[in-house]
């Protein structure tokens, strides 16, 4: 089993956080991870992404070009991925910042007004959380528990007072995001 | 210890300080930036001497200063920093300091550009500077080994009195993964006995690298011979994967061995016998390791992402009869698994060499 998640927005989305936190708790369930953040120019022109495979085996390459996941925070993000999501996998849309919808029928698209759901909490900058809770819902890769643990252990010292608000962020954009067969 | 994610840079910095080194000069350079700043705030911390030079230039002849000191001392740049330095390292190389230089590769040349990029290699393993020396060169390919080969390089050098290369390239900086790191070394109580520690009572040390007479220069070239040739039969390190039964062994060091290694699990799903000969040490070089691999009829796909450079190694070890092709990526572009597969099936039907564009 091996999961590659592209985490893409523009800087101050949380993406290369987002991408961190998956990556603990992918290691927290004793899983090999890696993590690699975009550092070049397109980094520089405003926009970031990340790039974190989990695997039950070691990593060798730990870039994709086609990733199994890609959550798309931003327009730009959606343009650049839609087309590379492995057959089979999943988009998670940010549909507060992008208008279009995957026209591809042989990915998931799963579509979160992740900024709408973050302001509802008076914390605009975790819609990153929302995006997050969407992608496990779909894609539990790792349970929305071990992602909470990760949370926990490693959001910076400075940031403490906002784990709560965190969580319930990630829980609303899990809830947004569970197949109805589930009947939830 | 319990396995930290950590990032490639940081853990540089930090396998360096555990291994014992107490003094570090530097210049800032993307990507490696981090292992500078890592070293700002914990040689401090720990009131080891940390210096950020006005110059790659100013911060290798620090270097060779503390050196000759007998401190364990360290620098790290990138590419175009690499470059600023050779005059010290040749200094470094004909002086017999120990020195630890950690090469986070970039894309060139000139000043090229952020990304990833093993184009170093002919730079590190062949022209390091002027005169007849090697640096011991060691390749990571994880951040695992980044720490591992970072406390061994303190260890060579100190033993062979020598320069040491850790490169990596600006993947692997930049990469996190699970890693773990050894305790701290306590730092040794004295410096070297021919360390330069001020001669009161004793007889001067001499560190230096000017010898105006043929014969004792020359006298110098043979002791530097004799130290190489035992750092190349006791120090070759390399990895191999499903070799022996191998048709085709692609040779790859670093993030393109990583990349490999996934390729390789399509190749061994489609039936193709595939093989990987990775060296840990880029010199000394694994030479006959392939060429026994050569003799029993196998063909070889060198993967690098540069423009073929540790290609001419494999050449030369593995003869010219030997079907040898090649795989790069230029520019700081990484190879991709699925190219590095359809490489593999163009060298079992016509060995090439071949360059992918973007």
């Amino acid at each position: 089993m091996e999961s590659s998640i592209v985490i893409a927005g523009f800087g101050g989305q949380g993406v290369l956080f987002a991408g961190k936190m998956l990556a603990y708790a992918g290691m927290e369930n004793g899983l090999h991870v890696t993590w690699i953040p975009s550092y070049g120019p397109e980094m520089r022109g405003g926009t970031a992404n990340c790039t974190v495979v989990i695997s039950d085996r070691p990593i060798g390459a730990p870039i994709v070009s086609q990733p199994e996941i890609v959550i798309a925070l931003n327009h730009p993000s959606f343009e650049k991925y839609v087309d590379k999501v492995r057959p089979g996998g999943l988009i998670v849309v940010n549909s507060s910042l992008v208008t279009e919808k995957c026209e591809r029928d042989d990915v998931e698209a799963v579509y979160i007004p992740a900024n709408l759901i973050a302001e509802a909490f008076d914390q605009p900058k975790l819609l990153n959380m929302a995006a997050v809770g969407a992608m496990l819902a779909r894609r539990p890769i790792v349970s929305l528990e071990t992602f909470r643990q990760a949370l926990t252990a490693h959001l910076p010292a400075t940031k403490t007072e906002l784990l709560d608000v965190n969580m319930l962020i990630l829980q609303r954009g899990y809830d947004a995001a569970v197949p109805l067969s589930l009947g939830v | 210890m319990a396995q930290q994610l950590l990032k490639g840079n940081n853990a540089f910095a930090e396998a360096a300080i555990r291994a014992g080194c107490d003094a570090y000069f530097g210049y800032p350079i993307t990507p490696q930036t981090e292992l500078l700043e890592h070293m700002s705030a914990r040689m401090i911390e720990l009131g080891r001497v940390f210096l950020q030079a006005e110059s790659e230039v100013a911060a290798i002849n620090m270097v060779y200063g503390a050196a000759a000191a007998g401190a364990k001392v360290m620098t790290s740049s990138s590419s175009p920093g690499i470059s600023l330095m050779q005059e010290g390292y040749s200094y470094i190389a004909g002086s017999e300091v120990p020195v630890v230089i950690i090469d986070i590769m970039r894309g060139g040349p000139g000043l090229g550009n952020i990304q990833p990029s093993q184009s170093d290699y002919f730079q590190v393993t062949k022209s390091a500077g002027h005169g007849d020396f090697h640096p011991i060169v060691l390749a990571p390919a994880t951040v695992q080994e980044a720490i591992d080969l970072t406390v061994l390089a303190f260890d060579l050098a100190q033993q062979y009195r020598t320069l040491v290369f850790v490169v990596a390239d600006g993947a692997i900086g930049q990469m996190m993964e699970p890693a773990e790191l050894p305790p701290m070394r306590p730092l040794p109580a004295r410096a070297p006995d021919w360390a330069l520690t001020g001669a009161k009572g004793r007889s001067p040390n001499l560190v230096n690298s000017l010898y105006l007479g043929a014969d004792s220069l020359e006298t110098l070239n043979l002791r530097l011979q004799d130290k190489l040739h035992a750092i190349e039969s006791a120090e070759l390190r390399y990895e191999t994967i499903d070799v022996d039964d191998a048709d085709l062994v692609i040779v790859a060091f670093g993030t393109a061995a990583r990349v490999a290694k996934t390729a390789m699990q399509t190749l061994a799903d489609e039936g193709i016998r595939v093989g990987l000969l990775r060296p840990i040490t880029l010199w000394p070089f694994p030479t006959e390791a392939l060429y026994d691999l050569s003799r029993s009829g196998k063909s070889f796909l060198v993967v690098e992402m540069n423009a073929g450079q540790m290609l001419l190694d494999v050449k030369a070890a593995v003869g010219a009869d030997a079907p040898v092709s090649f795989f790069g990526r230029m520019g700081g572009a990484i190879p991709m698994p699925e190219e590095i597969v359809a490489a593999a099936h163009n060298a079992l039907a016509q060995p090439a060499f071949a360059w992918a564009g973007a």
